[in-house]
């Protein structure tokens, strides 16, 4: 690639030397024969040059495209795989501005700016080169105005990268601004802030305004002084060219020739402004897209060959047992969870969140937790599947750390339901299949009974609906209910269930409370619940407060016994 | 004319093979856009325009001195030794590079200053009329598309501002004029050069056709790649937690391979274009050399001539290699307008009423005088506050008949809800509770029938009167990147710090706040991550409860509470909110007992409406709820 750019180059400075032929040979001479060769080989080189530009560009283009991708696929995977609470500092629209407008200025500029780049310092060597074998001392002349030019280009630049990483960070505010409109667009309607937040919109957009005819007037005025001296330059030449002429040290084409030449050296010099520009464009472009490469994921898998053994002939990829119709997990015995004095704070937050857990789930066992908003109840249970790390203490699961199991396997073996039900823009089936992906049209079925999400069957392409943002819109108890057949199909060692019933109606709550009665039998689970109605689910209940397990024990004896979680439970109230 | 209405707005973003009338109508609709767009910078971009003309003047004068310097300038100096003449015309040269210096600043500035403001107008539009467009519309063009509009789509009309509109200008000045100048030199070699027009035209027509599809798959693939990236990271927590990673991967690799083809393909298209423009240049140049030649040695025109001639042919044919450059960026740019323009097109389905009508003053009209005139008037601004105490309205549907798309949710919908009652919509998920509360918020128009306002048909509101009359808080409770106290506000900009802080208190949210590290200026983190759900939605309460509209529709928005806090919830209901109406949306029957009245709703009809007493002592569809219900609590 870097060769055809050479060549191609090379014979379009080729052809102002025939120019000289012909003013000085052909025509000085007269000779009319020498023409048709001298226009046969300007055409042909011309071809040459097209060709290698061609194959240069395709080569190039393809490259570049693929260069593209290729970070961009690795950015994607690496965001994914990010602990959580970098995904909550990082504003979004900083994060997708990375993905795309980043992206796109390093690849215009691995583009064009690389090989313009090297095009015009090439041409540049080249072209002065010939004019000093020209004329040595008019040649040494032209090539002394790129010192002016180099001077004037790192200063340029210097400012030129303050702006453009000005203009990308406000790009990327300007961003979130917009995202965040667009996700909550029905909160904006519902309280008429659509002014409100048009106006902060518009501030921000002002701000990138402002900084990019910044930009826009630094560009150009160092456009156009690099206007100026390649001009500036090739007047001198024309006037000492002259003197030259008159003291017979240079002939008339040779002049000619010389200024033809020259002229050649006016795109170089001027790309040059674009080159630096898009070259320090992408610089800052790079770093901002490094800054997020350089995070390293906070959550590591883990790689405990006991673990391993453990499990059996499982391995890495298989979580213990699946099917909904199943009784316990295989074994029997799995599914020790044991929160071994775990705290837990956020990271910038001062106070710890949870401070000393000390709970033991046997296998089979239910725990329901309850506790007031804002307990912790969530953050305990996320750092089951470790979507958090525990900031003191330890989780074990059947006597091993949680943190040296390897982190797909431990997923794999916690099936969750969160709060707010997130589906995936997929059919319904797929949706569903999360946890256990070859479970068969029965255990489906089974799980979406179970779930009463049997809805999803009267949807217009049944199972193959599709679903999420990008499918259609499911109301909150539907989608709540999909989340959760999606939970209970996996048949997970351990089942986290955040408040899985908090978007059903009194029916279908009773009857998701009876199908997960036979469900729970058999699993470990964890489950969060606000209601009394829960509590029949539970095994054992266990109040969160202040950060620790206060008490735990049936509900009927917590009831009488802590008057915390009678007032939460506000039975007598409510009976009145 | 029907058959271009089918086309109107986004209809034709899913069309894959674009038809030639279909394309120009695309084309027409963003070239009003754009000229709709400069309208406001006819002056700018007059100077713009005579500022490229002088520059390109200057710049063509350079070789034209040049060669008039080889032919008379340099002649007397070698024969008499006279440099007048060269000093002259060096000096005229001197005179030309300084103003070229001088314009290309200008015109790059200022077509920055205009192209910015372009830019900030069409952002402002297009962002102004995401937010006017319903949220049916939403709710099929998916977010991520709307975010892609506003972010990618926008950048590439704003670079080609930055990089590409000068030199398209100034190559097709310089044509004219090089061209012109060539006639004047010497005809039958102008002709020659001219001759290659006829390739050229062909080249770039060709070109047009295929980038312009090229650049349409390149702006879908890009709005798909932007829709699965920010749904992935809008819920990472459920991506990690059901090793969502390698699917997504998968998908993404497809997303973004669509999006390197497409660029890759138009890439290809500029490698062919932009050499093949050259190759035309060179050819041309040697048929110029030989045919100058023969002319020269015959005594047609003079060396001078020829020299200027073939000066003249690199600055022909250089800028052109530009144009392909930037011409690349103009179909990227334009592609993206194509895009913009459609979405600008879509007339929300919920408009704007023609001529607004006014609501009835609130409670009794002496004490409000205000209220009425401000309701007549939409620009009101937002220094009418709803006084405490101020009293609710009346709501009513009429027949109404409701469906998403083919179903039909609500058949025939009749209820006539007194100003100031509170009323329990109970029923089992699906009934449509939630369709009713967006008919009343006005998310969506009905079918048939009419829900009306104080006797007003809500299509006759203006939406900022809606709006400060009737608020609906939903289960989904999103919060804005902002500190707490900002997105208390949202219920009430002018809001100050101690009316937010008795809205918190009001409903039990003080003390949660207050323990926050930075109390209510902390940050509640990307859609209020940093909150628990039950928090946010304690916060998105206090919202309503600052806003203080006439009517307040709740949408399970207690869903997520635990008992006490729901407790307190409905104390601030019933006193902050007294005499308002209100429509509760509960699954758990202790919030309905607040109620002056239940509703039992089911697929979409009406079945049982009363107080909660009476239907409690029936054996309807209410009281075998509320058995069951206490039957869960024992
Ligand atoms: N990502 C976060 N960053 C900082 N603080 C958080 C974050 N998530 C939750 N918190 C805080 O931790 C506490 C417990 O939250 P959570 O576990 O969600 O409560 P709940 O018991 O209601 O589920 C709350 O006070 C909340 O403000
Ligand atoms: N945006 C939508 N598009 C299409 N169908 C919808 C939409 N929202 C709700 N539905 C359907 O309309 C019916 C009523 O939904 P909804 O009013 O949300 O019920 P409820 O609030 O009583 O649970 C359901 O069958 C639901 O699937
Ligand atoms: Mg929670
Ligand atoms: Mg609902």
């Amino acid at each position: 690639m870097i060769a055809a750019a050479v060549a191609a180059t090379a014979a379009e400075i080729a052809i102002p030397l025939l120019t000289k032929s012909v003013i000085d040979g052909a025509i000085a001479h007269h000779d009319r024969a020498l023409l048709i060769p001298l226009g046969l080989a300007a055409i042909g080189l011309g071809a040459a040059t097209a060709a290698l530009n061609l194959v240069r560009r395709w080569v190039q283009g393809n490259a570049v495209a693929n260069m593209e991708k290729t970070i961009r696929d690795d950015l994607y995977g690496h965001l994914q795989r990010l602990h959580a609470s970098f995904h909550d500092d990082w504003q979004s629209g900083q994060l997708l501005s990375r993905a795309t407008t980043d992206l796109s200025s390093i690849r215009r500029f691995a583009g064009f700016g690389i090989v313009f780049l090297l095009i015009s310092v090439l041409t540049f060597v080249a072209v002065t080169g010939l004019l000093i074998r020209l004329n040595w001392w008019l040649g040494l002349i032209t090539g002394c105005m790129f010192v002016p030019v180099l001077m004037f280009c790192t200063r340029f630049e210097r400012r030129y990268k303050v702006l453009s990483r000005r203009v990308q960070d406000q790009e990327g505010d300007l961003a979130t601004l917009i995202e965040e409109a667009a996700t909550g667009v029905r909160v904006l309607k519902a309280l008429g802030r659509g002014r409100e937040s048009a106006a902060q919109h518009d501030a921000q957009a002002v701000e990138v305004c402002k900084t990019q005819v910044a930009k826009a007037s630094l560009l150009g005025s160092f456009w156009s002084v690099l206007d100026l001296i390649p001009n500036a330059a090739i007047g001198l030449i024309v006037v000492l060219g002259a003197i030259a002429v008159t003291h017979h040290a240079l002939t008339l084409g040779g002049l000619v020739a010389f200024i033809t030449l020259a002229l050649q050296l006016v795109w170089p010099i001027e790309a040059l402004g674009y080159i630096i520009a898009s070259g320090e464009e992408a610089a800052t472009a790079a770093q901002r897209v490094l800054e997020i490469f350089d995070t390293e994921p906070e959550i590591k898998s883990g790689h405990t060959e006991r673990a391993l053994a453990k499990r059996g002939p499982g391995g890495w990829d298989l979580p213990p047992g699946r099917g909904v119709t199943g009784g316990s997990s295989p074994g029997g015995k799995q599914g020790r969870l044991w929160f071994d004095h775990v705290s837990f704070s956020y990271p910038k937050s001062h106070q710890p969140v949870l401070r000393d857990i000390d709970l033991q789930l046997e296998p089979g066992e239910t725990v329901v937790l309850a506790g007031a908003t804002g307990a912790g109840k969530t953050t305990l249970l996320q750092l089951v599947p470790r979507l958090a790390d525990v900031t003191g203490g330890a989780i074990l699961l059947d006597g091993t750390d949680i943190r040296d199991l390897p982190l797909p396997w431990l997923r794999a073996a916690v099936g969750c339901a969160f709060e707010e039900a997130t589906l995936f823009s997929a059919s319904v089936r797929e949706n569903v299949l999360f946890g256990a992906p070859d479970a068969s049209d029965d255990e489906i079925e089974a799980a979406l009974t179970a779930a009463q999400a049997r809805f999803a069957f009267r949807l217009p392409w049944g199972l193959d609906t599709r679903i999420g943002e990008q499918g259609m819109a499911l109301s909150g108890g539907q989608r709540q209910r999909v989340a959760l057949a999606r939970a209970i199909l996996a048949r997970p060692a351990v089942l986290i269930l955040d408040d899985p019933l908090s978007a059903l109606d009194v029916h279908t709550e009773e009857k998701v409370t009876r199908a997960l009665g036979t469900i729970l039998a058999g699993t470990t689970a964890l489950v969060v619940a606000h209601r009394p109605s829960t509590m029949a689910l539970a095994d054992r209940v266990a109040l969160l407060d202040g950060g620790v397990i206060a008490a735990t024990g049936d509900h009927r004896e917590l009831l009488a016994t802590q008057p915390g979680y009678a007032a939460l439970m506000m039975m007598e109230e409510v009976s009145a | 004319m029907t058959a271009d209405a089918a086309w109107r707005g986004i209809a034709t973003e899913q069309v894959d093979e674009v038809t030639t009338g279909l394309a120009a109508l695309l084309r027409r609709r963003s070239r009003l856009l754009l000229a709709d767009l400069l309208r406001p910078h006819r002056r700018g971009v007059a100077w713009i325009a005579a500022a490229i003309v002088v520059s390109s003047l200057a710049a063509l004068a350079g070789p034209w001195l040049v060669g008039v310097a080889i032919d008379n300038g340099i002649p007397p100096l070698i024969h008499s030794g006279d440099p007048a003449p060269l000093l002259r015309i060096a000096a005229v040269f001197a005179a030309a590079v300084g103003v070229q210096a001088v314009t290309t600043r200008m015109f790059v500035t200022m077509t920055g200053r205009v192209g910015q403001s372009v830019v900030l107008e069409l952002r402002r539009r297009l962002f102004r009329h995401c937010l006017r467009l319903p949220v049916a519309f939403h709710e099929s063009y998916t977010s991520g598309r709307v975010i892609s509009r506003q972010t990618s789509d926008i950048e590439a009309i704003s670079a080609l501002f930055e990089e590409g509109l000068d030199s398209l200008i100034s190559a097709a000045l310089t044509l004219l004029l090089v061209g012109t100048g060539m006639l004047l030199l010497d005809w039958p070699l102008a002709l020659v050069v001219l001759g290659g027009f006829v390739p050229l035209t062909w080249l770039t027509g060709w070109f047009r056709r295929e980038s312009v599809v090229a650049y349409r798959r390149i702006r879908e693939a890009n709005a798909l790649v932007i829709v699965h990236f920010v749904e992935t990271f809008g819920g990472i927590r459920a991506v990690q937690a059901f090793r969502r990673e390698r699917r997504n991967d998968a998908i993404f690799d497809g997303l973004s391979g669509d999006y390197a083809d497409a660029s890759r393909r138009a890439s290809q298209l500029i490698a062919v274009y932009a050499p093949g423009i050259s190759l035309v240049g060179n050819v041309i140049t040697g048929v110029v050399l030989f045919y100058g030649g023969l002319r020269v040695i015959d005594g047609d025109i003079r060396v001078g001539v020829l020299a200027t001639f073939l000066l003249y042919l690199q600055r022909f044919f250089d800028p052109l290699q530009d144009v392909a450059q930037f011409y690349n960026a103009f179909q990227g740019a334009g592609s993206a307008l194509e895009k913009i323009s459609g979405v600008l097109e879509e007339e929300p389905s919920v408009p704007e009423p023609a001529a607004p009508a006014a609501l009835p003053s609130r409670g009794s009209a002496a004490a409000e005088p205000s209220r009425g005139s401000a309701a007549a008037e939409p620009s009101g601004g937002s220094g009418v506050v709803p006084r405490p105490g101020a009293s609710g309205r009346q709501v009513r549907f009429e027949s109404v008949r409701f469906g998403y798309r083919e179903t039909t949710v609500l058949p025939d919908l009749d209820l006539d809800i007194p100003a100031g009652q509170t009323v329990a919509l109970v029923g089992e998920t699906g009934a449509g509770k939630t369709t009713i509360a967006r008919l009343m918020a006005r998310f969506y128009d009905p079918g048939e029938g009419r829900v009306l306002l104080d006797g007003v048909d809500l299509r006759d509101v203006p939406d900022r009167v809606l709006r400060r009359e009737v608020v609906m808080i939903t289960q989904e409770s999103f919060l804005f990147g902002g500190s707490v106290a900002a997105n208390i506000r949202l219920g009430r900009p002018g809001a100050s710090g101690d009316e937010v802080i008795a809205a918190a208190t009001a409903i039990g949210a003080h003390d949660f706040i207050t323990a926050l590290p930075s109390g209510y200026e902390t940050g509640v983190g990307k859609r209020g991550g940093r909150l628990s759900a039950g928090q946010r939605q304690l916060i998105s309460f206090a919202r309503a409860f600052i806003a203080a509209p006439s009517v307040l529709v709740l949408d399970e928005a207690t869903a997520l509470l635990d008992i006490p806090s729901e407790r307190l919830v409905q104390a601030a209901l019933r006193t902050v909110l007294a005499g308002r109406t209100a429509v509760i949306i509960a699954h758990r029957l202790s919030t309905v007992a607040i109620a002056d009245r239940v509703l039992v709703l089911r697929n979409g009809r009406i079945i049982e409406d009363g107080p909660p007493d009476r239907l409690l002592g029936g054996d309807g569809e209410y009281a075998a709820l509320h058995t069951s219900w206490a039957a869960s609590l024992a």
